[in-house]
């Protein structure tokens, strides 16, 4: 246990004004117990966002200069209290919003990189924002259509994706058929479709309660590790991003800043076993920790 | 369960039934029982006998009536919908032509048909303009809300698939914006009517086309009161065919997945 505990001191950093270096991140990646993924085209890291900042029109000031690396395959979450500008990182991210100062690199290029072959992006919101006027299968074949494949049997690759999130049966359901659960994993299967690369969360189970959540986050962890997904998620829940993250990415407040990092040095394919654990309980109180520091801390 | 469901039914039709069958037949033993002439206040037997006596020269009318109104309704349609697309696609196209628009909505049509019916040679043109006039509001409104009103969490994911403006507008606005479009249809079905009847009150136009406006006139004029109500009931009969139709259209058009269609009809 002691080892643990030093374990766990070591890899939760507080880094109060002090951006995240990227250069600290392969190293944090070498301790992590999962095979290196490549695609055999970014041999870099998936998402680079150097010294970005984000101002609105209106004048909040969402983010200021935001250091991060994210290599393929890392599972990496937010989280942080309300305001911290978690979503609105994301959105940068996704090429959705600019950033008002900065960089955003993609695959080591600039947005032009995103699309072509092994450099997917898919985007889950905080809400299943489906097509009410759809039937489950054509929400997603919905991103097919806006990016047509050519000659890929684009019925094969719906129909791989419901399998995927268990949704077969309701393939011609509408939204409004469907729980909330089943309309985000829809929402999932839409994303999936893609075959994304890099696969970007706004606190997609939210809303849900907390025994479908449970079920949607081991679902979520062993498809991430199946298919060697890179991927972002925002998230409220300290249990939540211990179970499905390799690292954490604690952010505090006016403006959004990224206060600490804190790695999950266990296997990235989960199971609920890994929630009964003690290291599971000893990294959400490290984590714990953390956010309660985020929030105290002021911008100096 | 269908059970339930077709007594609801016969309930919803039996009812109303009914209540109409209840009120004729008080009005027709007030108007016996009063003696009040059929030139004061007919009573619906009167009205009958004189629809009876009347049915061709009713019926030519009722034809002519509906046409200006169906003509002017498609053409609002029409107009509507691309002045709408027009305001959604080009933020100056909507700065520069919504007064306009506002302006011909708040006009009185009483006010506007006389110049339409002096400056157009066809009278029939002329109150197929006028009844559309009335009838465009609606449409361009809700039209615009509806393509205004889409998901924001849809919107960002057509964009951020780079999805160009028509796939956006095939896609998303237009399949968004139908609820609100058909809400203005509905609206603007009665509204084409009351144009086509209140044009044909102005233009006063008698002859082979003469609709049912001319013929309330005509029996205002000479106190064939009874000619007068079966004209009106005629007038309200399409009223009720235009409002029905508009609305098997939203059923057909949003009743598998629109809450208002869903609930209206279970």
């Amino acid at each position: 246990m002691d080892a643990f505990l030093r374990s766990a001191a070591n890899l939760a950093r507080p880094q109060t004004d002090q951006p995240a270096v990227p250069s600290e991140v392969p190293a944090a990646r070498a301790r992590l117990s999962i095979e290196p993924i490549s695609d055999g085209l970014s041999p870099g890291p998936a998402v680079t966002v150097a010294g970005a900042s984000k101002i609105f029109s209106n004048g909040t000031h969402a983010l200021a200069n935001i250091h991060l690396s994210v290599l393929s395959g890392e599972f990496v979450s937010f989280i942080g209290p309300s305001g911290c500008g978690k979503s609105t990182l994301l959105k940068m991210i996704a090429n959705l919003y600019e950033p008002t100062e900065g960089k955003i690199s993609w695959w080591g290029g600039d947005r032009r990189q995103i699309g072509g072959p092994g450099r997917r992006l898919a985007f889950v919101f905080q809400d299943p924002t489906l097509m009410p006027w759809a039937r489950v299968e054509k929400n997603v074949r919905l991103a097919l259509d806006l990016e047509p494949r050519g000659t890929q049997d684009t019925n094969a690759l719906v129909a791989a994706a419901l399998e995927q999130v268990g949704l077969t049966r309701f393939a011609r359901s509408y939204p409004r058929q469907l729980s909330g659960g089943m309309r985000m994993r829809v929402s999932i299967a839409r994303a999936l479709v893609d075959s994304p690369n890099l696969l970007l969360m706004d606190e997609p189970f939210g809303a849900l309660d907390e025994f479908t959540r449970n079920k949607l986050d081991l679902d979520l962890v062993q498809l991430a590790w199946k298919q060697r997904l890179t991927t972002l998620f925002v998230t409220h829940s300290i249990y939540e991003a211990v179970f499905l993250s390799t690292r954490i990415i604690v952010l505090a407040a006016n403006p959004g800043r990224i206060y600490g990092e804190l790695l999950v040095d266990e296997p990235q394919l989960r199971t609920d076993a890994f929630r009964d654990s003690d290291r599971f309980s000893e990294l959400c109180r490290e984590l714990s920790r953390m956010l309660t520091g985020a929030s105290k801390a002021v911008m100096a | 369960m269908i059970q339930a469901m077709s007594r609801e039914w016969v309930w919803r039709v039996l009812a109303p039934v009914l209540v109409g069958v209840a009120l004729v037949l008080g009005w027709e033993g007030i108007c016996r029982g009063f003696s009040i002439p059929s030139y004061l206040f007919p009573a619906p037997s009167a009205i009958v006998a004189s629809f009876v006596e009347n049915m061709p020269l009713l019926f030519s009318s009722f034809a002519s009536t509906a046409l200006v109104a169906f003509k002017a309704f498609g053409l609002a349609v029409l107009i509507g919908t691309i002045v709408s697309f027009l305001f959604v696609q080009s933020r100056f196209a909507e700065i520069g032509l919504f007064p306009y628009v506002v302006l011909l909505q708040v006009t009185p049509i009483v006010a506007i048909a006389p110049l339409i019916i002096i400056l157009v040679k066809s009278t029939e043109l002329s109150l197929i303009i006028c009844a559309t006039v009335v009838a465009l509001f609606p449409i361009i409104s809700n039209t615009v809300t509806g393509l205004r009103s889409v998901d924001p969490g849809l919107l960002s994911y057509f964009k951020m698939k780079r999805a160009g403006r028509l796939n956006t507008l095939l896609r998303l606005r237009i399949p968004s914006a139908l609820p609100f479009f058909l809400a203005g249809l509905r609206i603007s079905s009665g509204l084409s009517l009351i144009g086509a009847v209140v044009a044909e009150f102005v233009a006063g136009t008698g002859g082979r086309d003469a609709g049912l406006a001319y013929q309330i006139l005509q029996s205002g004029f000479r106190l064939d009161i009874p000619l007068m109500f079966a004209a009106l009931a005629l007038i309200a009969i399409l009223g009720i065919i235009m409002f029905l139709l508009m609305s098997a259209l939203t059923q057909v058009l949003l009743g598998h997945w629109h809450e208002s269609a869903i609930a209206e009809h279970g």
